[in-house]
């Protein structure tokens, strides 16, 4: 019935009116069309070119190579560091990703209630993110000095042992840890708590009434009704945790990674293979290594989050 | 993130003092005198190239106007040089610097050859053939280089009854490594404590001594394993810096602590590090610099500067290279900057070598180190400087998997011989 009248239409259009909807079916796609084009220059076209350059003998100087197929993939999953550094990225990713967003989430809590001073509390948290990383690395590995810093002194004076910051692997991947979590857990406290501020304050209310304890109201209210930032947050971390190198690489004077490569992460051996041997092929490889894991991971990630976040949220889903 | 390394690196190539301001550009076209042109000279850290000395140029060559950029530290003088090495938008006339002047030489046909006439016997033998390809192009003209003296603390000598005078000082290091590690038991012998900073710095002045040391000069081949050479030094190394050394890692925070706290007596000198020690213990008093290096002469650091072939104004470059590298230029550089000249003549001045160190703030380097012979202890180190060490491709990368074995003794982590056999692992992965 209704389809005929509509069909007329369409026939009887004039040039402007086809325009006009021309105009509305594409105009969107115009729109977003300069980030994608920016994307596919800077973003596809060197992922594309890196996966060309990883079959090669490249010369830079030179910018040319020689076809090899995947020796540098074999090449790079046969070498020693390459393990140890994935070893040292997933632990730093650990100690630093884990408490951080823990911690985050109850600084985040906290804030979220009423407080004095409410800017002021929520202004402090952010400060540390505005420290350059350099300068938090500068600071920090002062501070985690094997002989003069200021921790082993302080556990000088309490007559503990020094701690060999730049020799054992745990304790330089903490130092490491200890500066990427300065950095990033105000961070993530905000946007936790932006999206905290967002829930409904009846539903703590009813909950209230219902006589659920605070404790019950954080996990059965707060933490399902933040979901979608709190996978965000994960996700975020997860990327922003297995490319770690501003840290690791400032944490000491020639920034390779230690002696016994204790604190090498991917992205540092991918620098020092590319710069400082400048071997850009087998750079090349590891680049594509380095994306494949993770893609992987953080599909792991989203995936286990969805699903823990989920079963919390049995009682109240929304 | 280079930032950050900014400040060791600068220790690192040494050139310290202090920086001058950045390349201006004068674009006055007075044009009087050939075609008009720009060119530009890449530089790092500080080469002592002020202002006033490039004007100097431009005041005789009123065509031609000089401009500098100065990058913050080498390392990233050096990546930019190869990644414009081939593609083009180098300077005119780039700096580099003799830690990767290896590398530069296996593109040494991208680069113009600037031997000529004109410049033969202007710099030490050995700076000019370490620049010198298999064709016999030169690469590069010499500008500074590092002859290595020993700086001594006399207060610790003096504690430890050793002779605190500079000539005697010298007299009494006079020798090999092993005399140099006998002294130093004397020393703890007398109460004293660390004679050196770490393992890592002493083997490195070793290592400079030998001719051919990881690589065959002739097929390129890495022998570092099979060369009974290293291995020794590092054994020898190792055993000395167990109860000699501080165990402090050059460059690290730790051992700027140490320096500024006196924590070792000895310390292996090239002229640069003047200004690093005087910069880490402002406040002490009794550094000396004794003229003596144990087994012989040293060098280390020192840079070039080169005229890469896609340039535009290839012979006007060439003019300004050989210009700046003069001997009277150098000497400029050295009053300005403190980069020790690699020219014969600039050497042979030894009025003007002491000058220059006498000069700039207060306290100047002479008044530092307690003396205003500098000029000759230097000059007599650099005319020790016999061997110029085979660099071919691979002798950093086997350098640093060495420095890293003796960093794992040196922290107590691993004992020498299961050090050594990682190493030797790790270098057979290498080819």
């Amino acid at each position: 019935m209704t389809t005929t009248p509509v069909r007329r239409e369409t026939r009887s259009l004039t040039a402007r009116q086809r325009l006009g909807r021309l105009d509305v079916k594409l105009s969107p796609y115009l729109y977003i069309a300069p980030f994608f084009i920016v994307f596919g220059i800077v973003g596809i076209f060197p992922i594309l070119y890196t996966a060309y350059i990883s079959l090669q003998d490249w010369d830079l100087v030179r910018n040319t190579g020689e076809y090899i197929g995947f020796e540098h993939f074999t090449w790079v999953l046969q070498d020693r560091e390459f393990w140890i550094a994935l070893r040292n990225t997933f632990s730093i990713f650990l100690l630093s990703s884990v408490p951080q967003i823990l911690v985050a989430t109850f600084i985040a809590y906290q804030l979220d209630h009423n407080l004095r001073a409410k800017t002021f509390w929520r202004m402090g948290v952010l400060l540390p993110y505005v420290v350059a990383p350099v300068a938090v690395a500068l600071i920090f590995s002062n501070m985690f000095g094997d002989k003069y810093g200021l921790v082993n002194t302080v556990l000088n004076d309490l007559g503990l042992n020094s701690i060999l910051w730049h020799t054992d692997v745990i304790p330089s991947h903490i130092a490491i840890a200890t500066m990427v979590n300065f950095r990033w857990t105000g961070y993530n406290a905000l946007i936790l708590l932006a999206a905290m501020q967002a829930i409904p304050r009846d539903l703590y209310e009813a909950a209230a009434i219902d006589g659920a304890s605070s404790l019950r109201r954080f996990f059965s209210v707060t933490v399902p009704q933040i979901r979608p930032t709190l996978i965000f947050v994960i996700l975020t971390s997860t990327i922003g945790g297995l490319q770690i190198f501003d840290e690791p690489r400032m944490y000491d004077q020639t920034g390779t990674g230690g002696a016994n490569k204790q604190w090498l992460t991917l992205t540092m051996y991918l620098y020092n293979t590319g710069w400082g041997k400048f071997d850009f092929g087998r750079a090349a490889a590891i680049a594509w290594i380095l994306f494949l894991i993770i893609v992987a991971f953080s599909l792991i990630n989203f995936f286990i989050t969805r699903r823990l976040v989920a079963d919390d949220a049995s009682g109240g889903k929304r | 993130m280079v930032a950050g390394t900014a400040a060791f690196a600068i220790a690192l190539t040494g050139c310290g003092g202090s920086s001058s301001p950045e390349g201006s550009s004068s674009a006055d076209g007075d044009t009087t005198g050939g075609e008009p042109v720009t060119l530009t000279v890449a530089t790092f850290n500080d080469f002592g190239y002020t202002d006033a000395l490039l004007q100097e140029y431009m005041d005789a060559n009123p065509n031609v106007t000089v401009v500098q950029n100065i990058a913050a530290t080498s390392n990233d003088a050096r990546t930019n040089y190869f990644a414009k090495l081939g593609a083009g938008g180098l300077a005119d006339v780039e700096a580099i610097e003799v830690d990767w002047l290896p590398e530069v030489m296996q593109y040494a046909d991208l680069v113009e050859d600037l031997s000529s006439a004109d410049v033969e016997g202007r710099w030490l033998d050995w700076k000019t053939e370490a620049a010198t390809d298999p064709d016999g192009r030169l690469i590069g003209y010499g500008t500074d280089i590092g002859p290595e003296a020993i700086c001594y603390d006399a207060a610790k000598f003096e504690a430890a009854g050793l002779p605190t005078d500079p000539a005697e000082v010298a007299s009494l290091l006079e020798g090999d490594w092993a005399h140099y590690f006998e002294v130093g038991e004397q020393y703890q012998a007398g109460g004293g404590g660390a004679w050196f900073e770490s393992a890592n710095a002493t083997y490195q002045g070793m290592i400079n001594q030998v001719a051919a040391a990881y690589e065959d000069p002739d097929t390129g081949e890495i022998i570092a394993t099979d060369n009974a050479e290293v291995k020794d030094l590092f054994m020898q190394v190792t055993e000395a810096a167990g109860d000699l050394s501080a165990h402090l890692p050059q460059w690290s925070d730790d051992w700027f602590a140490g320096l500024a706290q006196s924590e070792f007596a000895t310390l292996l000198c090239p002229g640069w590090m003047l200004g690093v020690v005087q910069g880490a213990a402002p406040d002490t008093t009794t550094w000396n610099v004794a003229d003596v290096f144990p087994g012989g002469g040293g060098n280390w650091g020192g840079s070039y500067l080169t005229v890469p072939s896609s340039g535009e104004n290839l012979e006007e470059a060439k003019k300004l290279a050989a210009w700046l590298t003069a001997p009277e230029q150098q000497l400029k550089a050295l009053a300005a900057a403190g980069t020790f000249p690699s020219q014969t003549d600039a050497l042979a001045d030894l009025d003007a070598i002491n000058a220059a160190f006498a000069s700039g703030d207060s306290p100047t380097k002479a008044e530092y180190f307690n003396t205003d012979s500098l000029g000759d202890i230097f000059s007599s180190r650099a005319d020790a400087v016999s061997v110029a060490p085979f660099k071919g491709e691979f002798y950093f990368q086997v350098n640093d998997i060495i420095q890293n074995a003796l960093t794992r003794v040196e922290d107590g982590s691993q004992d020498a011989t299961t050090s050594w056999d990682q190493a030797v692992a790790e270098i057979s992965a290498l080819g």
